[in-house]
């Protein structure tokens, strides 16, 4: 027996990361550590890792209490852990980040330090340039630094947190090969993951975690999918939330054939296609970091994708033209190209007619369209986007940092979407203001006024003001990542009614989630992702969760499952 | 000597000034902190000096003793100074450059204060040929190659050794790239920063002493030596944060600065006196094109460092 | 430096964390605080610097009235003090849209240099040639353009290649000094480099020579002030400091706000070259913009980015260093002895901005505070 946890508790605030969680880690072993995100799988592991303290509980080695309190202390006791976000200087070797920090004995010697990180890496089959500089590193390659750092300080027991998540299958492979081989070598490796199919193929036992608690630890050559799925999901919770059928859903957003590249090199989204109809929840179910966020940007205009198309579909056929959603420039361009007819069906044009004139057959309402708009909204900028007259909203996953200005008051940062107005070069506080005091009304934003810093807010009034924002820019597609992250019950309530109404209002709704009981309870549709591609669009009114979590995990497309 | 030996070995002597001042800025930024502070660090390190040197000048204590207490007195100024720097930017995690600025204003003022109450006779006249050893007493420009000319060259060359090639170095580097992971690794990052503060302060410090007593030797030498230090702070960007190459830049800073008053002097070169400022303007003008060059190179071992200007403050982690 | 084993290492003595607020009283008070250490401070290296004060220590009294003496005991002074604070002001609020936007200038004594000269420029060729009202408008023209070309520059290349502002900035500086010393060889034959005092091209005097440019700086930070805070220029500034990311979701091109934001901020500096050159000394040296352009740093930064703000600072910048002249006249020291007090207060003001900004919690008896609490 390598390691013991004894009862480990740990609180954040009122959340219970774990809660008297038991463990037992063997020599010689792969352990795997499974569970959906934010189950508290990478805050238990922490406390081994010195990056976290337990509330209550004891850590044993073998056999002997031991208090780990830092990074350096688990070091002493053979522990090292290989964190998702790797802490590597950009600027320095292989070699260099490997010793950086190491205590040794005698003078230090560049030379030395490279060979005994080559025969680590000889040892265990790695394939590393000990010269190689971080900065030309490919993800894979600083994750190899990363577990050869850990080795280098003489670790017996190495955590890896979702150390595929970043991976290609062939850099897997080679990656669970060298996991293999540091087994036999008498190592205990805990890898944290929710992938059920490494699981399976890597770990000799697997510990379970749901909702900070420890379920059950089993041997892996006992299980299969479907047993671990429902151990780790657990029973379907009936979560109270409206769903309307979707009313007269026609296509709005028409995404084909998207690819994108990382400024690494890594393809990101490959080749996805899906459609989002308005008046529907789309949800997008996948593993953190599948793509998501590359995606949502990508149609948001943040992301110069490779190739693909991203149509923005408006059926305005024989619909009036309004100044709501095109300038008078605009309007008069459209019409120098013939797209509007009268009542009559004959063709409507400006030829010679002064701004007012416009203006009021305009606003008359006489004026029509020929046809649907198309747009390909690829590689536009916001801005760009914007002038096109689309009203495409787009809550992102980070807040503070891209939603919000965080030193801005309520005021100031609902005038984000609408400052532009006007004619002159002066802001219009007014407008911004009302509309915040509207959203603290109605949205119960608990804040002493519009006047507040957004910085001050909790969490929960802080998503309140962002997708408060987004929706009263009246979208045509309202794109929200991660929308109740760290949320409470009650705001997130407040989430879910805000999207069902964008739907019933005919939005098309994109809705990114984690929790899949909400998920099914919330969406129409869901499109899984997996590594960046479509795995599967299911109906989320007959879909199972076990179902979801099998498509999270696969690697190939399923055509269509059970589509609507 | 030939009057283009002599110039050579002239700017060579002035470059010292900037091997200093730069240096010690090197130092400090590689811990992430752009002390805008060197040309008063510089300045209080000539005061410093010379002030030790008012009280000990006339003394019988050995050539050796005087130059050693008169090199400390430069350090232990400099260095408080750096403290100060050093307290409010890594403690207090206060603005660097507005910290740095007000470090030059409060020391550039309070050396000025210090020197006009020292006696040039003492602290200047009797000591200056200690200094000048082992060429003192030369008539051309050979004997301004003193103690503290070979010191800077070491200074410059150990600085590179041990930034390049030790595990202190490694360390320090770390601090100024990325003391997130610095700090993971068990790096004690305050400590490092301010030992790179303190040591590079005091390194700059003798540059101020350097340039008053042995380069200049004169009474209103320590009126110019803010000026060198503004311009040690460009040299950091032309020798690309290596101390070695502070040795050619400053020689190359030195031609050009020196230059103008050089070649009036040469009966057969016809400028006009509209030159020199275009001259002396030149260091400057090659630095922001090394600046411009390696920002559009983009070469990552030419950047500034990457967390320079940056407080750091662990629980933002 | 190892601790042994994993119980030897103790939570620190104090534990830092930033402070989610503070009430603007209370911010006030520990700066109110600060100043008056700092004088305190400055009385005890009085003592250190100052014979007299050392033969006759009861003269502390005085030491400190002169710093009221040094703006306000007669009305030149006191004049004196609105003219300078006012130059002052100008240039500090000139750095501050740049600062706003997270753009270290350093370069605003070069800015305000090259505004200097090229207003003197106009004068020096033009004066006596062309009607008085023309060639104030003309050095005006001259001093903006100047102005705004030096800011720019650094400008251009920072919006393209990510250039290091502070540093390209500072370098500036030095090239507009040598800048204006090889114009004064080319004017001045003689070889003295001194231009002396120009005929032509000085601001018309309102009641006395200080009041114009005092009331230009006022409608200056009024409505520097409006522009800030707001039009869609002042905003799309604030987005872009706070977040480049932010900027680009709402579709600000950050590159195009650095280079017009720049523009204005030089050609801001230009302008206070031009009262420099126009209302006061009516020549150009190389000190001509007198450190002011690294003073006005110190002068926005402590007044918080806040135009209105900056009116105290400037004046109490000023204030110490009309107090320091006089008290280097009154006791027979050196007359750099203003920057030796300057710096020892602002060295106060400045820490105690970390006092305002974090808390400090001193350890608490009994067992740790979860040792990772401070990771995240």
């Amino acid at each position: 027996m390598a390691l013991q946890m004894r009862g480990i508790t740990k609180r954040f605030g009122s959340v219970l990361a774990n809660d008297h969680v038991d463990l037992d880690v063997y020599q010689g072993e792969i352990l795997a550590i499974l569970g959906e995100n934010g189950c508290g799988k990478t805050t238990l592991m922490n406390m081994i890792a010195g990056i976290y303290f337990p509330d209550e509980g004891q850590i044993l080695i073998d056999g002997r209490e031991v208090v780990i309190r830092s990074p350096k202390d688990a070091f002493e006791h053979k522990i090292g852990m290989i964190h998702q976000h790797f802490k590597l200087v950009d600027l320095f070797t292989a070699a260099e980040n490997i010793v950086l920090g190491v205590e040794e004995e005698g003078r230090y010697n560049p030379k030395n330090v490279v060979s005994r990180v080559r025969e680590i890496a000889e040892r265990y089959g790695f394939q590393l340039d000990p010269g190689k500089k971080i900065y030309d590193m490919s993800v894979s390659e600083k994750q190899t630094v990363e577990i050869i750092k850990v080795l280098y300080r003489g670790a017996d027991i190495l955590i890896l947190d979702e150390p595929t998540a970043v991976l290609t299958p062939q850099e897997i492979t080679r990656l669970f090969a060298v996991l293999r081989r540091m087994k036999e070598d008498g190592k205990s490796i805990i890898i944290i993951t929710h992938k059920l199919n490494e699981v399976l193929e890597v770990s000799d036992r697997v510990a379970i975690l749901r909702k900070g608690q420890h379920i059950a630890t089993v041997n892996t050559a006992e299980m299969d999918e479907s047993k671990l799925t429902y151990m780790m999901v657990g029973r379907r919770i009936s979560l109270n939330i409206d769903r309307k059928e979707p009313a007269d859903a026609v296509p709005r957003l028409v995404v084909q054939g998207l690819n994108l590249s990382s400024g690494e090199g890594i393809r990101v989204l490959k080749d996805i296609t899906f459609t989002a109809n308005g008046g529907e929840i789309l949800g997008i179910a996948g593993i953190a970091g599948s793509g998501q966020r590359e995606l949502l940007e990508s149609i948001a205009g943040l992301q110069p994708v490779e190739s693909g198309s991203i149509v923005f579909y408006n059926p305005k056929k024989d619909k009036p033209v309004t100044f709501f959603h095109k300038s008078m420039k605009k309007v008069r361009e459209l019409a120098a190209e013939g797209a509007f007819h009268d009542r009559e069906g004959k063709p409507v044009s400006f030829q010679g007619q002064s701004t007012a004139q416009i203006r009021k057959r305009v606003e008359s309402g006489e004026v029509l369209f020929n046809e649907d708009e198309m747009m390909n909204l690829r590689n536009r900028t916001p801005l760009e986007i914007r002038q096109l007259g689309i009203h495409l909203s787009f809550v992102p996953e980070d807040r503070l940092g891209m939603g919000l200005v965080g030193n801005m008051d309520i005021t100031d940062n609902m005038m984000l979407r609408s400052y532009r107005k006007g004619p002159h070069g002066f802001l219009d506080r007014k407008g911004p203001r009302a509309q915040a005091e509207q959203i603290i009304r109605e949205l119960e934003v608990s804040t002493p006024g519009p006047s507040t810093t957004v910085r001050k807010l909790s969490g929960g009034n802080v998503q309140k003001v962002l997708v408060g924002r987004e929706i009263a820019y009246a979208p045509k597609v309202l794109m929200a990542a991660y929308p109740v992250r760290g949320l409470d019950i009650g705001s997130s309530y407040t989430i879910y009614h805000l999207l069902n109404r964008q739907k019933e209002a005919g939005v098309a709704v994109i809705f990114v989630g984690e929790d899949l009981d909400v998920l099914l309870a919330l969406c129409d549709r869901i499109m899984v992702i997996n590594g960046g591609a479509v795995t599967g669009i299911v109906d989320a009114r007959s879909a199972t969760k076990e179902e979801i979590g099998l498509l999270m995990t696969r690697t190939e497309r399923r055509e269509e499952v059970r589509e609507a | 000597m030939n009057i283009w030996l002599n110039f050579l070995i002239d700017s060579l002597a002035f470059g010292a000034v900037f091997i200093y001042g730069s240096t010690g800025e090197i130092l400090t930024e590689k811990a992430g902190h752009l002390n805008l502070g060197i040309p008063g660090i510089m300045c209080m390190g000539g005061a410093g000096g010379c002030l030790v040197l008012n009280a000990i000048g006339k003394s019988a204590l050995p050539p050796f003793v005087i130059v050693t207490l008169g090199i400390l007195g430069a350090l232990a100024f400099a260095m408080l100074c750096g403290g100060i720097y050093a307290f409010l930017t890594v403690t207090l995690r206060a603005n660097q450059n507005v910290t740095g600025l007000t470090l030059t204003t409060f020391g550039v003022g309070l050396s000025k204060v210090i020197m006009t109450k020292l006696d040039t006779v003492v602290y200047l006249v009797s000591t200056r040929d200690y200094f000048r050893w082992p060429f003192a007493g030369r008539k051309d420009s050979l004997q301004l190659l003193g103690v503290l000319f070979f010191l800077a060259i070491a200074v410059a060359l150990i600085s590179s050794w041990v930034l390049f090639r030790t595990k202190t170095g490694l360390h320090l580097r770390a601090v100024g790239e990325n003391p997130g992971t610095a700090d993971a690794v068990g790096i004690n990052v305050t400590r490092y920063k301010y030992l790179a503060t303190l040591i590079g302060s005091g390194i700059a410090g003798l540059g101020g002493l350097y340039y008053i007593i042995d380069y200049m030797a004169s009474q209103e030498a320590y009126l110019s030596v803010e000026a060198w230090g503004w311009l040690s702070i460009a040299l950091v960007i032309f020798a690309l944060w290596r101390p070695h190459m502070t040795i050619i830049g400053s020689t190359v800073f030195g031609i050009l600065f020196s230059l103008g008053s050089f070649i009036t002097n040469v009966s057969w070169i016809k400028v006009t006196m509209a030159t020199i400022p275009l001259l002396k303007m030149l260091p400057y003008v090659v630095t922001i094109l090394v600046l411009i060059i390696s920002s559009i190179r983009n070469k990552r071992e030419n950047q500034p460092p990457a967390s320079l200007g940056l407080s750091y403050f662990r629980e933002e982690r | 430096m190892s601790s042994k084993s994993g119980s030897g290492a103790r939570e620190p003595l104090v534990h830092l964390s930033r402070r989610a607020s503070i009430s603007p009283l209370k911010a006030w008070g520990i700066r109110g605080a600060a100043i008056l250490l700092g004088l305190l401070a400055c009385g005890l290296a009085a003592f250190l610097l100052i014979e007299k004060l050392q033969q006759s220590p009861e003269k502390i009294g005085d030491f400190y009235y002169s710093f009221i003496r040094g703006s306000f005991s007669t009305s030149r002074k006191l004049w004196k003090f609105l003219k300078n604070t006012s130059i002052l002001l100008c240039i500090s609020l000139a750095l501050t849209p740049a600062f706003r936007m997270r753009f270290w200038n350093t370069g605003g004594e070069g800015q305000t240099l090259v505004g200097v000269l090229g207003a003197i420029a106009v004068a020096f060729y033009l004066g006596g040639k062309i009607p008085e009202w023309l060639l104030l408008l003309l050095m005006l023209a001259a001093a903006l353009l100047s102005g705004a070309l030096w800011g720019v520059i650094p400008a251009l290349f920072r919006a393209r290649w990510g250039t290091n502002e502070t540093l390209f900035t500072l370098m500036m500086n030095y090239v507009a000094t040598y800048l204006v010393s090889y114009f004064l060889v080319i004017w001045v034959p003689s070889g003295s480099s001194s231009l002396g005092k120009l005929k032509y091209g000085k601001l018309p005097q309102v009641y006395n020579e200080h009041l114009l440019i005092i009331l230009i700086v006022v409608a200056l930070t009024a409505g520097l002030y409006i522009y800030l805070n707001y039009t869609k220029h002042g905003y799309e500034i604030s987005v872009v400091g706070e977040s480049v990311r932010t900027a680009q979701y709402i579709g600000i091109n950050e590159r195009k706000v650095i280079v017009r934001t720049m523009i204005l901020s030089g050609a801001l500096c230009g302008l206070a070259g031009y009262l420099i050159a126009a209302g006061a000394d009516q020549t150009v040296t190389v000190n001509s913009a007198g450190g002011q352009g690294f003073t006005g740093i110190l002068v926005s930064w402590l007044g918080k980015f806040n135009p209105l703000m900056m009116i105290l600072t400037a004046a109490l910048i000023q204030l110490l260093n009309q107090g320091a002249g006089q008290i280097s006249q009154d006791f027979g020291v050196n007359n750099a002895l203003p920057n030796v007090i300057i710096g020892i207060v602002l060295f106060f003001i400045i820490g105690s901005e970390f006092f305002i900004n974090y808390e400090i919690h001193f350890r608490r008896s009994g067992r740790k505070e979860s040792a990772g609490r401070a990771v995240k």
